[in-house]
């Protein structure tokens, strides 16, 4: 932190993707606007008022060198009060939410919590996390659900995020860390096959590492069923139909072994299961493939070609692969591709996984995952327990054991689960098959939602709970690379609003756990690395000064000796014997494939300037100005069948619901395909669409790929309104108008804290 | 749930694959008369020509399948729904699953058998469908080992490329027909020491052979009855294509001709045609298309007609007995093709376990890659009064596109040299989509769409 006259900057990152982009806040007082500009609030308060607070660039941060995406540049909006919830709602008898104290909001989600717990049974409470929380406030709430609730019913929404590759990852590797090198090694390698990833809208700073790579000789290959502004940058791309990927991984495979490229000494040295591997590449050979894909033959030789001409290459997966029903054996294919050709643990070579959430990475290493306890553990295995136990001081037989997944979860609420504690994620918008998952949430008997603004979710929920945004407090993110950052307080908390830390703190005590709670980030930072000590993500030897002065540190680290692991697997793999292991999947169509009903297929995605369910960037006025609405990509050729011409409204239309919006016409996409955007609510709500089919391991919906008919609709229907009733008395969001039903828009909630 | 299989080909490795994957549980035994387990048929001419080994083109089965290799199934009872094994042993199902396949055609040629052998996979051409083929014979050969290889997770083939059936000991030596492994590993044998090859018959089979020992170095000529090469899939106009690709390769190609004798005592030493000619060879292909083998089907009392006749969950006219792949003829059509075998071997994987799927015939696409002779070709040859009809043909380089339209939809289409809209006009065709407004978009460059 540096101090000028009057003006403060403080090293810190920005509230949204896995990249976690250095970047400064200088905090200013007394001149400007401020960002406590409503001025007929508290006007005695002391603390924020009169404070201007402007991003400024961070140069000397490695992952990102200064630069800054237009979210990030104006990230510090989303801190304006108008814009975010400054009091607590309670929903009263009359069903409309208003303002209310802290004290009488905590005893009623306290109260609220109890009684479902004691009428139902503990697992009838379920929490519900995000990606976007803290390492701090993911680990503590973890622990309030198996301490303090001792419900097996925890998930988050990382579950929608990274789930598919987390479970390859591990399968393969035995460990899961979304890169197993520093961003950086991207651009020395020799080739990269980018599979289902578009960073050139999801994480622009990212992308020049890619154009490094190929100013320097690099091929890139973009595998996108769209021609996204990074698919157009690449040397090759292949367009294969949505929910194919894993038979294109299988053809690449089977002619790498075809044309005599397996790595022999590696796949013997390093590996087991190669002859499956091989056995089912020889069911998937490229003329089946293409069949299949629709990706010429020739287009996969020269992918091969481009892959193993290079001395280094790397395979890297987002979204496109993983969100599917068969996201883990597609991302294992990959993985296979990567260990048949000897690019996987050796210097810039291996597969990677592009973590779409702040902290997806983290989010899901320390305990609000449904399946396992901080420090990666699974919650299964009796020793991970009785270590966790003990850091609790607690009795490891106390610990619930694996509960449901995030949608599984959702969809059970109403019935099983009868109270649901939500933190900073918003599944009105963002979870598969949402206008159900909408129905399951207003079915709870009690639902409490803490978030920084008023999100389609909070908007349904009894008692709203306003956090403090990631500019206020401290904490810690594993970005993409499994590097653990600092975000540090610029700004103090405004009035109104608390921590999460400080709101799991008093809910602990209200409900009988007087101890182990802290409210202080670096205080639960340490009894974090002590749960994690040991396990796969071992934190044991980091430490917030530490990562203030070596720009973060690389996960495992079990020492504070030790320097931290930017590389994984370069002498062998985490697995008990060192060897990585082959997967052997068998390609199968997407859970529901186009027929003559819902004759097209329908894959969704994110736009440059909007980012996940968009509760934070639909308030930023330069965003909307950018992206202002959902919209329904369709080819002319698609186009002129319909009738359709740019700009028209239409239906896009699937078993489970609809959702409207305007055409944009692009010969970019596929004829049978068209694409939507699942950043806004309302009739534009693409995941009123979406199919939840389920990856029968990581349990990670089928967002990318369903199938759908289009209409044309006269013209834009009136939204539909949504949510129960608010009082309208300041908290119904800045009023900028964008989309949403019943006046409240929302967005997501996965950043940002 | 038990279910038995007969034929050990690609229907059948897919078949107990997909029945491992949609009910782990179930007992299913693969009855296979050659050596190997299941192993990929398409890449026959990538083994000869080296690219695969053969233990590389192994299938997989999935983890509980009991494949017994080298076992010959003598008969079928379908009241019992059990099969008997040549060596006696009877075994009772729930189910049976016919996927034996087709044997090469043996044509009408003198010289060409040297002796009446106890057992062999050829029909002859002189003959009707329902002789000749395996289970008709009376006394059974020697048969291989027939412990099952139990639950492998990993089905490359147990034993090395060696001929073992032994399925060309009553042809003339130097004869060979290119339908299995073995095939292909005494081909792989005879290729160095030959100097002239000739591969009767010039359809699909014949071309790839015929690349496949030009890529060895062996001076090949094809030897065809028709009109013009792949007469089934092609027109005139794309054979022209074809045969100038075959002349880079330096294979030559007699059209129009029959081959009516061979010469030769202990050894192949020419193939005498119809008009006289005699081409100097020793080494023959038989490449004269193949027959659905019916025998057992037949002698059990199921309905046969060209193939086992099935009807849309895949089942014959005996109750428990199904047929899939190349032996089974669905709405009139017998499919030589892996495309349409493994679609019948999804379906009928998905009915035996509970689902809803009815087969409703395959949409398939003829393929033939490497180098300059890439192929492809799919629905009827010749087009319809009112078909739009859109050729590109660019002699200099072979290449040659045609596309038949009828209304907004493809109903074939040929491309020869340039594949590389092949993935867009495939998925097109199969899934009966409308085509853009002016079709020569799907002619022109990759991704078409643009």
């Amino acid at each position: 932190m540096t101090t000028h006259a009057g003006t403060t900057t403080t090293d810190t990152h920005c509230p949204y993707c896995s990249l976690q982009c250095g970047m400064g806040l200088r905090a200013e007082r007394g001149s400007g606007p401020g960002i406590d500009s409503d001025a007929s609030k508290d006007p005695g308060a002391p603390g924020d008022r009169d404070v201007s607070v402007e991003v400024v660039e961070r140069p000397g941060f490695p992952v990102n060198r200064g630069a800054l995406c237009g979210k990030g540049q104006s990230a510090a909006e989303v801190l304006r009060r108008g814009v975010r919830l400054t009091a607590p709602l309670v929903r009263g008898v009359d069903g409309v939410l208003r303002e209310a104290g802290w004290d009488d909001a905590l005893d009623r989600v306290a109260a609220g919590l109890a009684a479902a717990g004691r009428a139902y049974g503990r697992d009838a409470v379920g929490v519900f996390g995000g990606g976007g929380l803290t390492n701090e406030k993911a680990y503590l709430l973890g622990k309030f659900a198996r301490v303090v609730l001792r419900t097996a019913n925890i998930d988050y929404n990382g579950r929608f995020c990274m789930s598919s590759a987390a479970a390859a990852g591990k399968a393969a590797f035995g460990v899961d860390r979304g890169l197993p090198f520093p961003m950086e090694d991207i651009a020395r390698t020799g080739c990269v096959i980018l599979v289902g990833a578009n960073p050139a809208d999801t994480m622009p700073p990212a992308l020049r590492y890619f154009t490094d790579m190929r100013a320097a000789g690099g091929r890139l290959v973009v595998v996108d069923p769209r021609r996204t502004r990074t698919a157009a940058q690449a040397d090759l791309h292949l367009q294969p139909v949505p929910g194919t990927d894993l038979a294109l991984a299988l053809g690449l495979l089977h002619l790498l072994i075809a044309d005599g490229h397996v790595d022999e000494e590696f796949v013997a040295a390093r590996t087991v299961g190669f002859d499956a591997a091989r056995a089912t590449a020889m069911a998937h050979w490229p003329e089946r493939v293409e069949r299949i894909t629709g990706v010429p033959v020739e287009a996969m030789r020269e992918a091969i070609r481009m892959f193993v001409s290079a001395p280094a290459a790397m395979v890297l997966t987002a979204r496109g692969p993983e969100q599917q029903s068969k996201g883990v054996d597609t991302v294992g294919a990959w993985i296979d591709l990567c260990l048949a050709a000897g690019k996987a643990g050796r210097p810039l070579s291996g597969y990677g996984c592009l973590t779409g959430q702040g902290n997806g990475q983290g989010g899901r290493e320390h305990g609000q995952k449904a399946d396992q306890l901080p420090g990666y553990r699974m919650i299964t295995d009796p020793a991970a327990r009785a270590h966790v136990a003990e850091v609790w001081g607690v009795d490891a037989d106390s610990l619930p054991g694996p509960g449901r997944s995030a949608y599984e979860l959702l969809i059970s609420c109403g019935e099983e689960i009868r109270a649901l504690f939500v933190m900073g994620s918003n599944p009105v918008v963002s979870a598969p098959n949402a206008a159900h998952v909408q129905t399951r949430l207003a079915a709870l008997d009690f639902l409490v939602v803490a978030d920084v603004v008023l999100s389609e979710t909070a908007a349904l929920a009894d008692v709203v709970l306003p956090s403090a945004q990631w500019a206020e407090e401290n904490g810690t993110m594993t970005n993409l690379e499994g590097r653990v950052i600092l975000r540090q307080a610029a700004l103090p908390v405004p009035d109104g609003v608390r921590t999460d830390l400080f709101t799991l703190n008093a809910l602990a005590r209200r409900l009988g756990v007087e101890r182990g709670f802290a409210t202080d980030a670096e205080e639960v930072f340490d009894e974090l690395r002590r749960a994690s000590a040991g396990g796969a993500a071992d934190y044991a030897g980091i430490t917030y000064d530490r990562i203030r002065a070596e720009d973060g540190v690389f996960w495992p680290c079990p020492d504070v000796a030790h320097p931290g692991t930017p590389r994984l697997f370069l002498d062998r793999f985490a697995t008990p014997d060192g060897r990585a292991r082959f997967a052997a999947p068998t390609h199968r169509a997407a859970a529901e494939e186009p027929d003559a009903e819902y004759p097209l297929y329908l894959t969704t995605g994110r736009v440059l300037s909007q980012y996940q369910s968009g509760a934070q960037t639909r308030r930023v006025p330069t965003l909307n100005r950018a992206a202002s609405g959902p919209f329904v990509e369709l080819h002319p050729d698609l186009a002129e069948r319909m009738g359709v011409g740019e700009g028209d409204p239409v239906a896009v239309t699937s078993r489970r619901g609809r959702a409207v919006a305007p055409a944009r016409l692009s010969r970019e996409i596929r004829p049978d395909t068209v694409f939507m955007p699942f950043h806004w609510a309302g009739e534009g709500r693409a995941n009123s669409v979406t199919n939840a089919a389920l990856d029968p391991v990581s349990r990670m919906p089928e967002f990318k790929v369903c199938a759908v008919r289009l209409e044309r609709v006269a013209k834009v229907e009136s939204a539909a309104g949504e949510g129960r009733a608010i009082a309208s008395d300041g908290v119904d969001g800045a009023g900028f108008g964008f989309g949403g039903g019943a006046g409240v828009d929302a967005a997501v909630g996965v950043g940002g804290r | 749930m038990r279910v038995g299989v007969v034929g050990a080909g690609m229907a059948a490795a897919r078949f107990a694959q997909q029945m491992a994957e949609r009910a782990p549980g179930t007992s299913v035994t693969v009855f296979g008369d050659e050596v190997y387990p299941p192993y990929n048929r398409a890449l026959l001419a990538d083994v000869l020509s080296a690219r695969f080994g053969a233990e590389a083109i192994g299938l997989p089965v999935g983890p509980a399948a009991v494949v017994r290799i080298g076992t010959r199934v003598g008969a079928l009872d379908a009241e019992q729904c059990s099969l008997r094994l040549a060596d006696g042993e009877v075994h009772s199902f729930d189910a049976i699953v016919l996927a034996t396949g087709a044997g090469p055609v043996l044509p009408p040629m003198r010289n060409l058998r040297v002796a009446s052998g106890p057992r062999s996979p050829f029909t002859s051409a002189g003959a009707t469908g329902s002789t000749g083929s395996t289970g008709r014979t009376a006394v059974a050969g020697p048969v291989g080992p027939s412990e099952p290889t139990g639950a492998t997770a990993s089905p490359a083939p147990a034993a090395p490329a060696a001929p073992s059936g032994e399925p060309s000991l009553d042809l003339l030596a130097g004869v060979h027909a290119f339908r299995s492994l073995d095939d292909c590993a005494a081909l792989a044998a005879a290729a160095p020491r030959a100097e002239r090859a000739v591969v009767i018959g010039g359809g699909v089979l014949g071309v790839s052979a015929a690349r496949a020992l030009a890529a060895l170095g062996v001076a090949v000529e094809i030897v065809h009855q028709g009109p013009h090469l792949m007469e089934r899939h092609i027109d005139a106009q794309a054979a022209g294509a074809l045969l100038g690709g075959l002349a880079e390769l330096g294979v030559a190609v007699y059209l129009d001709n029959r081959a009516r004798a061979l010469t030769g005592t202990d050894h192949v030493a020419g193939v005498e045609l119809a008009n006289g000619h005699v081409l100097d060879a020793d080494l023959v292909v038989l490449a004269c298309g193949v027959r659905p083998r019916v025998a057992l089907a037949r002698e059990a009392g199921l309905r046969v007609d060209t193939g086992i006749v099935v009807d849309d969950r895949l089942a014959t006219s005996a109750a428990g007995i199904y047929a899939i792949g190349d032996c089974a003829e669905f709405a009139g059509d017998v499919h030589g093709l892996a495309a349409a075998a493994w679609d019948q071997a999804d379906v009928l994987a998905a009915h035996l376990t509970g689902g809803e799927q009815r087969y409703a015939g395959s949409r398939t696409m003829m393929r033939l890659t490497a180098g300059p002779l890439a192929v492809a070709a799919f629905g009827a040859t010749g087009a319809r009064a009112g078909d739009d009809v859109v050729r590109v043909a660019d002699p200099t380089r072979n290449a040659y596109k045609k596309l038949v339209i009828r209304g907004d939809r493809l109903v074939a289409g040929i491309l020869i040299g340039d594949l590389s809209t092949a993935g867009d006009l495939t998925r097109a065709f199969e899934r009966d989509d409308p085509l853009p407004a002016d079709p020569l978009h799907l002619l022109a460059v990759p991704g078409a769409y643009r």
